[in-house]
């Protein structure tokens, strides 16, 4: 049997033991589910009284009741204000978790995506109606393509994952047009889950390449691996250890001379953005997070955007629709007809994520060509800051030379204190701030991967690298209670996560509640 | 720079802190070929006002919905959202947290979903749903991925009712999974073409109710089939507020269930962000893709939730994952339950009869126009109509009288040989007047030269 | 009871051998939430994939470690997968198998050779 990510503990040590629920403890309110609330004839929305002829939906309508409860408007704002208040967010404090980006989300985007000419805009208006709509794509277009060197970019994948997606169907479509049915996507033992569950998705093969000791792709290993039937490389630049890959121009020529594309997975571009173009290093398709590097709010998980930029030999494969100059303005190619006659086909209905789009283009505009690069400078300052400040306690992973945004630790240093790197997470949210990433990048034992980002000052890394410093002394003090049963000071205890997996209730239902 | 906390001497204490002497110090893997020495050919950075003023500029180039007669649907749909939802979808709490990695300190987030799971699965009529796709159409092609996998065949049947949108999403990632895709020609009302077409490698049938052309189908009878053939029926909605007046899904045998919940909380935004609902039976729970939230205890036995099923999900299972899904649509979800919550049942019901009740007189209206031809025979809140003449047209010259009369079906399926038909949809936004004036425009627009 | 170096114990009674995983690979995973296994009448080969054995955080193959035609899986690792944790060599079991070759299991380690083994690792 072959073990994947084993040894972590994900069940309280404590048996589980019924207590009875409490009303509330100092600001914190105790919440019931909307179900239990017993709205079951309510509704919170007045409407006119509309009688409606429902005769030619005879034997059509609903016969079982909708057993959906309704709440009043106060009642509405009271439980989600209640519930808001249990979730740590970014405007709270830092969120260092690795590989994630969580930077401040200026309210300036806000309030202009909610400008009726872009929220109340239907995707099938005529397109006369909508030319200030697909000029804010143009000119976003315009800014991905110079920010990172590269001649095209597909708008619409709706997340990263979804752009990996669309980098991978243009360069099998690239392939395919050429008769060539390449079969493996070689991508390395670092890379992200989604990396391989996407060429998967893709109908590829994947094969790991090997990471050498200093954390970057090996690229002896690569060579061995490269041959007539890969279709792409996929790696991230910056990579999942934090680090920029010295060789990356050399990994672009060597996969380019084998015949396949280089994808790199641009979730780390926050760090060289400005400052390094992806276009520069020999990239054939790079998707871009936008919620991640250009700051469009993650929403408790969402929604986010995937832009892709492509090389000039991937443009023609791009997914429809296409923005194109027209006579009389912009217009959209929504078929793979005419000058989209390569494209693979569409990904998703409509135009991609306009709201994210709006975000994400006031938030370079307002930062502008200067200030981006300032957004890399930062972040990868702030990361190497908090590396200094830590390295003298915890082990860096990767400890010669700089780290790029996200600095790197293993759990070397916690080794034989009854201490694991889950135990240490959740201490740090008893001293108010969310965990670094944890066991991720899976290549480095007891991961912990935190990513400060650009828009944290001097005085919150410092009060951040003091309360992790604190706590590693009391790791060294042998109070190995502060960790094992933390938190204490959160809105719940450690939770059963084993329970949740074996029994699974996925939802709420009245038989179960009674 | 407003967003950047750092001063000029605080780099300078950091980097000597770091043991750098200059910035360039910590970018030295970079190759130095790719070194850019100053910032690229973009504008400077730029203050509030001005970003406001310029993109305030586009968003008045464009023609947004309300601010007259509007009739379009066909996918995504123009429904009031009251200003609560808006209002507590900006709260911090919600709006800058990520994903609930930390189930302590991310409760909020968590029931939440576990609210929004029961909501989703209650109005789809199955027992699991998910904590969302990124759309409709997004689900609909991981459905028929999904079938393929727990019925280890290889076909999908796609009504020619399926919003073609819909229908090309799913071939795009069908094809590269080495699923073959079946998609009937476009049709108003195809339920024997779709029982005709299923075979003994069919993995699923793919049916939309109400289908693109607004028709209202009850699909137990090709759920039957299906099911005796050993295929998957999943049914598609894209008006997610039809299921508060009509049968569910899953009460007329849907084994999956996606549908487009944009019309519930969220506004149109021109084609996105929406949020996919997606629900299917307890048996197919470990094929399902994207996240799920699960009910459990604290240490001390106190309700609480967390993300569960895990193994399921790309960062565990790689590249045997169900799906390659990790962000999803979290804000759009919480404004959907938001919604969802003020609402009720009882509030759903109300405005699914609203909706119908202003579609029947935009109806009465548009088919007393001469040379207009109702061709959808029940229907929920949209339907079509044959024109006399290109319906694109007709659009494009309404829009010059500020009335944006819906979607030309060739603009969705240019082939089909259906440049006459017009997609149009009345909601509860939609006015007497509005539909006075779409009919008076119409007829002038069709019939004008006669009538002068 | 035989033993594999992927973890996996064999317990031939007559022609039907047991197959479950060691206390030791049990202890490894942490708590198993579930656990995959195939259909009885399904014919398997020596390292093909056999089950697969999930905790909360990893999903684990469990690959055949004999050739033969699946006569039956346990029933109640469905309802409780804790069985594995609590009793691995026991009422854990995952599937038996029938084998035609006994000679694929005198092959394999004995306990003694196991425990060699793992004071290794």
């Amino acid at each position: 049997m072959t073990m994947l990510n084993v040894g972590r503990q994900t069940r309280p040590e404590e048996s589980a033991s019924l207590t009875p629920a409490y009303p509330g403890r100092g600001l914190l309110q105790d919440e019931p589910l909307i179900f239990e609330l017993g709205g079951w004839t309510k509704t919170g929305v007045d409407f006119p009284d509309e009688a409606t002829d429902t005769a030619d939906l005879a034997g059509l309508t609903r016969t079982l009741p909708l057993r959906l409860p309704g709440l009043s408007e106060p009642e509405t704002v009271r439980h989600y204000v209640r519930l808001s208040q249990k979730n740590h967010a970014i405007d709270l404090a830092l969120y260092p978790l690795g590989s994630c980006t969580m930077k401040h989300n200026p309210r300036l985007d806000e309030k202009l995506a909610r400008l009726p000419g872009f929220i109340d805009l239907h995707p099938l208006q005529p397109i006369s109606t909508v030319q200030g709509a697909l000029s804010v794509m143009d000119t976003l277009a315009h800014w991905l393509k110079t920010l990172t060197g590269m001649p095209a970019v597909a708008l619409t994948p709706k997340a990263g994952a979804h752009g990996e997606l669309c980098g991978l169907l243009a360069i099998r479509a690239a392939h395919l047009a050429r008769g060539d049915a390449r079969r493996v996507v070689l991508a390395p033992t670092s890379a992200h889950g989604t990396n391989p569950a996407t060429a998967a998705l893709a109908g590829y093969e994947v094969r790991e390449i090997a990471q050498t000791e200093s954390g970057h792709v090996d690229l002896a290993d690569l060579e061995a691996k490269l041959g007539p039937d890969v279709a792409a490389v996929m790696v991230t630049n910056p990579n999942t250890c934090g680090l920029f890959e010295p060789d990356v121009i050399e990994i672009a020529r060597l996969t380019h001379a084998a015949g396949a594309y280089f994808y790199c997975d641009g979730a780390n571009f926050n760090a060289i953005v400005g400052r390094v173009r992806p276009g520069d290093l020999g990239v054939d398709a790079m998707h871009i997070n936008l919620h991640k590097t250009f700051s469009t709010p993650h929403g408790g998980g969402g929604p986010g955007a995937g832009p892709v930029v492509l090389s000039a030999e991937l443009a023609p494969y791009a997914p429809t629709p296409w923005l194109v100059h027209g006579d009389g303005g912009f217009d959209l190619i929504e078929e793979p007809v005419g000058a989209a006659e390569g494209s693979f086909g569409r990904m998703s209905a409509f135009q991609g994520q306009m709201g994210m789009y709006v975000r994400a283009l006031a938030y370079m505009m307002s930062h502008g060509a200067d200030g981006l690069r300032q957004v890399a400078e930062d972040a990868v300052l702030n990361a190497n800051y908090v590396k200094a400040r830590l390295s003298g306690v915890m082990t860096p992973a990767f400890p010669d030379g700089p780290c790029m945004h996200e600095a790197l630790f293993d759990d070397t240093w916690l080794e034989g204190s009854g201490v694991t790197t889950l135990d240490f997470a959740k201490a740090m949210i008893d001293a108010g701030f969310h965990p670094m990433t944890m066991y991720f990048p899976l290549v480095v034992h007891g991961a912990m991967l935190i990513e400060p980002t650009e828009t944290e000052s001097r005085g919150e890394l410092d009060r951040f690298c003091d309360t992790i410093l604190e706590l590693a002394a009391a790791v060294k003090a042998g109070d190995t209670e502060r960790f094992t049963g933390a938190p204490f000071h959160a809105p719940l205890k450690r939770l059963d996560e084993t329970l949740a997996a074996r029994k699974p209730r996925l939802r709420w239902s009245a038989e179960a509640a009674a | 720079m407003r967003y950047l906390p750092l001063t000029p001497d605080d780099r300078a204490a950091m980097l000597a802190v770091i043991g750098a002497a200059t910035i360039d110090d910590l970018f030295i893997d970079v190759p130095a070929s790719a070194r850019l020495a100053k910032p690229v050919d973009l504008p400077p950075h730029a203050g509030e006002l001005e970003v406001e003023r310029a993109l305030s500029a586009l968003a008045a180039k464009n023609r947004a919905a309300g601010t007259g007669p509007f009739f379009c649907g066909a996918g995504a749909y123009r429904h009031h959202v009251p200003a609560t939802v808006d209002h507590l979808i900006q709260r911090s709490e919600f709006l800058t947290s990520y994903t609930p990695y930390q189930p302590e300190i991310a409760q909020g987030t968590l029931q939440t979903l576990f609210e929004f799971q029961t909501q989703v699965a209650e109005l789809l009529g199955l027992p699991v749903a998910n904590a969302s796709m990124y759309d409709g159409s997004t689900g609909c092609a991981e459905a028929v991925l999904m079938a393929s996998r727990a019925t280890k065949r290889s076909g999908a049947v796609l009504s020619g009712g399926l919003h073609p949108h819909y229908a090309e999403a799913a071939h795009t990632l069908a094809v590269a999974a080495g699923v073959e895709t079946h998609r009937l020609s476009a049709a108003i009302d195809d339920e024997a073409a779709v029982i005709a077409a299923i075979g003994p490698d069919t993995a699923c049938v793919v049916v939309q109710t109400p289908n693109v052309f607004g028709t209202v189908t009850d699909v137990t009878p090709i759920a039957q089939a299906a099911h005796a053939a050993g295929a998957l029926m999943i049914v598609v909605t894209t008006e997610t507020v039809s299921l508060g007046l009509l049968k569910s899904p899953g009460e007329m045998g849907a084994d999956i269930a996606v549908a487009e919940g944009q019309s519930i909380g969220n506004g149109l935004n021109f084609g996105g962000p929406y949020v996919g609902l997606f629900a299917c039976t307890e048996k197919l729970t470990r094929q399902i893709p994207g996240r799920l939230c699960g009910q459990t205890v604290d240490a001390e036995g106190r309700r609480g939730f967390v993300l569960t099923l895990s193994t399921r999900e790309q960062h565990i299972r790689r590249d045997k994952a169900t799906s390659n899904i990790c962000t999803n649509s979290g804000l759009c979800a919480l404004a959907f339950t938001i919604h969802m919550s003020l609402l009720g049942g009882t509030g759903l019901r109300t405005l699914a009869q609203i909706n119908h009740a202003r579609t029947l007189s935009l109806k009465k209206a548009l088919a007393a126009v001469p040379g207009v031809e109702v061709l959808t025979p029940r229907l929920f809140n949209e339907f079509a109509i044959r024109l006399p003449t290109d319906a694109a047209a007709v659009v494009e010259a309404l829009a010059r009288k500020d009335i944006i009369a819906g979607v030309p079906y060739a603009r969705l399926d240019p082939d089909a040989g259906l440049d006459d038909v017009l997609l149009v949809c009345a909601t509860e936004t939609t006015t007497a007047g509005d539909i006075a004036a779409f009919a008076a425009a119409l007829d002038a627009n069709l019939n004008g030269e006669i009538a002068a | 009871m035989r033993f594999t170096k992927d973890h996996e114990w064999v317990d031939l009674q007559g022609d039907v051998a047991t197959i479950g995983i060691t206390a030791y690979a049990a202890d490894q995973l942490g708590d198993v939430v579930f656990v995959e296994l195939p259909e009885a009448g399904k014919t398997v080969g020596a390292g093909d994939a056999l089950a697969v054995v999930e905790s909360v955080k990893a999903a684990s193959d469990v690959y055949a470690p004999i050739s033969g035609e699946v006569a039956a899986a346990n029933p109640d690792l469905s309802d409780n997968p804790e069985t594995v944790n609590d009793a691995p060599e026991g009422g854990g079991w995952f599937v038996k198998i029938k084998i035609k070759d006994p000679a694929q299991v005198e092959a394999l380690m004995d306990r003694a050779a196991y425990e060699a083994f793992l004071a290794t690792l």
